[in-house]
């Protein structure tokens, strides 16, 4: 296990080698060391976690890092615990969330990811300038026949006509992209492990094949949650 | 003993304050024996601040001294308060300027919302400090969960203001689930359905060994019974109108004797099916109408239905059914409607946990967590709060588009990292906009604080990393600091929000208030030594009827009267001390009288009690010993 204690200094109240919060000796709070959020629990940089254990970890970390437990403590020490715990809450939030792990994860190794998100379409829209969209490969066709149905839609809407089979189309369009949608959950979840088993023993190529796959599955994944969001703002 | 550290619930119609009773949370009663201290602030006609219920008078008599509901007017700007405006009879400053904080006439003085809010902290705070005889100066205050940084820098400042140390705000939902959960101690989930004088509050926590970590929350800090009262005396206004020919909307006193009336049906109709409305109109006339819970119901259902949607949005945010909720808790004086209770059971698919007080729990919760922060008890030891952020944080990018850096319902403290470069080459300084809200576009948003990063090294365009840390506190309040990073410079920026007070200004009024403390303060004293003559004159005109009195010497008895007439005369000045030494004198005076009464009663009660062992015949009153005295 990674031990970010480490690689820093002493304890800066009794002098004894710090371990990673607190200090091992007398137990006083430290300044947040620059670590990641993995590090920060003390996992190692894997995908697949347990987050009973992690839920587990923050609760007993919380106890003993939030500011509740410092209000009556030095100003230098409430402020180390005000930084340590706001840490430790974002490393438990970004870490029991399965995509924002992986994508933080994929950040550290150095992926700048795909920006599909509603912001950057909100963007887009409020700009003028045309979203950077690229339609995967396996998905044109089906993408195309929905688009031009979206469109008759939205006309059919300014003039004011009803029509039931458009709709059903849609609908059976919607609900295949939500089954690819899960699907890739799965695929994303069998690339996990190919990654935990890879940094113990794999090779750098192995390591970063896997690693563009994963980027490849959350931008196929993004796009398809963000046409299913346009189609419901269609079928509004 | 440590430093009373005391729980408030500062609320929009009522405010109190709470202290850690051993094991359990009480509520400090006021001076009249009450636990509520209404949230209005009058001036009398020497301009002498009144809070609470003897304020209240003040709304019927001479409305344009008293104001009520100032919470709604916390950390907001004018354009924000039109809305308020239209209901509620606040008198905006005739020179206030565009972008300043509001402030509020009453009578000829004007107050900012924070220095009102100020007035009810340090009666509440005066109510605590002479419950325990001693200073209290350490306070957790409570807000609503949906309340902005804004919002909660303004209830900082009113806690400054009034001479307090506040250690934390806490969100009221979860301060009633800690009164709650401490009284339970179960694990599960909870949900909190908290709708108030002003405000609504929906949280949902999950309570794990002592830990209360809220999941998700949502409101509107623009909703509550208040709302409900404008609908009905909307009404009666116009019933009025047609009825009577009068148009009272400018009347100030009499709309307060009909929102005085109307308060009341609401009240008796969440008991009763039916009421009368019944309100004496100028001139002799009588405003009279019937109301049944079935009209009353149909009338508000508009405003109860606005919680359906914060609810809803709030199970959505935690990933939960409604019937994976385990307990349903029901908060703040509005949630004693039926038809409101019925809404809570119809969107939970549950009978709602109506077994708290809900005027006082939220009080009760903070004084749980001032507990803790004080370093705990038995009781509290285990008990840790997890608290989030209600709103999204962000920053204005290019188009005007909010970039979100810290999303709503993220456990706090929270923060987030931002790196921004210059555009120009020798730049200088960099323009940051903070926002807070959900909306996409900057301008939907609420604006937090503009701030420029300044002094940065001149170098060539986008050189220059700048890295912007945004961190959310355990109050909920955001700080920002930030860093070149080539240069390491540092540069610590306040965020100023767009509608709060400078620390100086913070400063100035607490200087104001301790002015006003100091002339409080001596009125304060006079008043008791007046109430503690009152109290020795009449024990001496009693005394002087007893048997005993008659038993001092003619030169005692001389003495004693006229001391009596001195403390007589002195009680009427404005001199404290002329009125603590006549007592003191009287006191020492009468000293041989009371132990002479004293020797009576203890000789009485003793052959009381012997005449009951012996069992004589002695009539009815034997057994009572001043009864007995008057036999000798």
């Amino acid at each position: 296990m990674i031990m970010p204690g480490d690689a820093t200094q002493s304890c800066w109240s009794c002098g004894t080698m710090r371990a990673q919060h607190f200090c091992s000796a007398c137990g006083k709070v430290q300044p947040a060391a620059p670590v990641d959020y993995f590090m920060f629990f003390g996992f190692p940089r894997k995908l697949n976690l347990d987050t009973a254990v992690l839920e587990r970890e923050f609760y007993a970390l919380s106890r003993r890092l939030h500011p509740d437990v410092f209000a009556q403590a030095a100003s230098q020490e409430r402020e180390w615990s005000l930084e340590q715990s706001s840490m430790l809450n974002d490393a438990y939030r970004t870490l029991k969330d399965p995509i924002k792990r992986t994508q933080y994860l994929l950040r550290l190794e150095g992926v700048e990811l795909e920006e599909q998100s509603k912001r950057a379409t909100e963007k887009a829209r409020a700009t003028g300038e045309l979203k950077k969209q690229v339609v995967p490969p396996d998905l044109l066709e089906e993408v195309f026949e929905l688009n031009l149905h979206l469109e008759e839609l939205r006309m059919q809407k300014k003039t004011g006509e009803d029509d039931p089979a458009l709709l059903e189309e849609i609908g059976k369009a919607k609900l295949s992209l939500e089954e690819k949608y899960d699907a890739l959950f799965s695929e994303l979840q069998d690339e996990w492990k190919k990654w935990d088993r890879a940094v113990d023993s794999g090779t750098e190529e192995e390591i970063r094949l896997i690693r563009d796959r994963m980027v490849d599955v959350l931008n196929r994944r993004n796009y398809i949650r963000n046409l299913v969001r346009d189609v419901n703002e269609a079928l509004e | 003993m440590a430093d009373n550290i005391v729980g408030i619930d500062l609320g929009t119609t009522n405010s109190l304050v709470a202290y850690m009773q051993g094991d359990s949370p009480a509520v400090i009663p006021g001076e009249d024996g009450l636990n509520l201290v209404p949230s209005v602030v009058a001036l009398d006609e020497k301009n002498q601040v009144i809070v609470g219920n003897a304020a209240r008078k003040f709304l019927i008599e001479s409305a344009d001294h008293a104001v009520y509901s100032v919470k709604r007017l916390m950390g907001r700007g004018v354009e924000d308060i039109q809305d308020e405006l239209k209901l509620f009879p606040f008198r905006l400053a005739d020179d206030l300027q565009a972008g300043e904080v509001l402030r509020i006439k009453v009578g000829e003085r004007t107050y900012t919302p924070p220095e009102i809010s100020a007035l009810i902290l340090r009666q509440l705070k005066r109510n605590a400090e002479r419950f325990f005889g001693g200073a209290v100066t350490k306070a957790v205050i409570t807000v609503p969960a949906y309340f902005n940084d804004a919002q909660r820098q303004a209830t900082k400042d009113a806690g400054r203001i009034a001479g307090l140390d506040v250690l934390r705000l806490v969100n009221e939902p979860t301060a009633a689930a800690l009164a709650y959960g401490l009284d339970k101690r179960q694990n599960g989930i909870v949900a909190v359905y908290d709708l108030g004088g002003g405000t609504f509050d929906i949280s949902i926590l999950k309570l794990h060994d002592g830990i209360f970590e809220v999941v998700a929350t949502n409101g509107d800090t623009h909703l509550g019974g208040d709302d409900i009262d404008n609908l009905l005396i909307t009404i009666a206004l116009d019933d009025i109108h047609g009825d009577f020919g009068l148009d009272l909307r400018r009347n100030g006193e009499a709309v307060q004797q009909i929102r005085k009336a109307v308060i009341e049906a609401k009240i008796a109709l969440s008991s009763q099916l039916s009421t009368k409305l019944d309100v004496e109109l100028l001139a002799g006339k009588r405003y009279q109408r019937e109301i049944t819970r079935q009209m009353f119901e149909g009338l508000i259902q508009p405003v109860i239905d606005r919680t359906v949607g914060p609810t809803k949005q709030a199970l959505k945010d935690a990933g939960l059914r409604p019937n994976q909720i385990n307990e349903v808790v029901l908060v703040g004086g509005s949630t004693r409607i039926p038809r409101v209770r019925q809404l809570v059971q119809d969107l939970f698919e549950r009978v709602p946990h109506t077994d708290l007080n809900p005027d006082e729990v939220v009080a009760l919760g903070a004084a749980v967590q001032a507990n803790i922060l004080g370093g705990g008890s038995e009781a509290t030891k285990e008990m840790l709060l997890l608290d989030v952020t209600p709103l999204s944080l962000g920053i204005e990018v290019a188009g005007g588009v909010t970039d979100k850096i810290i999303l709503r319902n993220s456990t706090i403290p929270a923060s987030a990292t931002q790196y921004y470069t210059t555009q120009v080459d020798g730049q200088t300084s960099v323009a940051i906009h903070v926002l807070q809200g959900e909306r996409e576009l900057a301008r939907d948003c609420r604006s937090l604080a503009r701030f420029d990063l300044n002094a940065i090294p001149p170098m060539v365009a986008g050189m220059p990393r700048i890295e912007v840390k945004f961190l959310i506190d355990a109050n909920g309040i955001l700080h920002v600091s930030a860093r070149e990073q080539r240069s390491g410079k540092e540069a610590e920026i306040d965020v100023q929000p767009s509608y709060g007070l400078t620390d100086e200004q913070v400063e100035n009024m607490l200087l104001e208030s301790f002015d006003f403390a100091e002339d409080d303060f001596r009125q304060r004293q006079v008043i008791e030594a007046r109430r503690e003559a009152d109290t020795i004159l009449a024990a001496l005109a009693k005394g002087k009827k007893n048997p005993a009195w008659q038993e001092l010497t003619v030169e005692e008895r001389r003495n004693a009267e006229t001391l009596e007439q001195t403390l007589i005369a002195a009680k009427d000045s404005e001199d404290y001390s002329a009125i603590r030494r006549a007592i003191d004198e009287l006191n020492a005076g009468t000293m041989r009288l009371a132990e002479l009464m004293m020797d009576t009663a203890v000789s009485a009660a003793l052959k009381g009690k012997a005449m009951d062992q012996t069992d004589l015949e002695e009539g009815p009153a034997a057994g009572h010993p001043v009864a007995k005295a008057e036999f000798k």
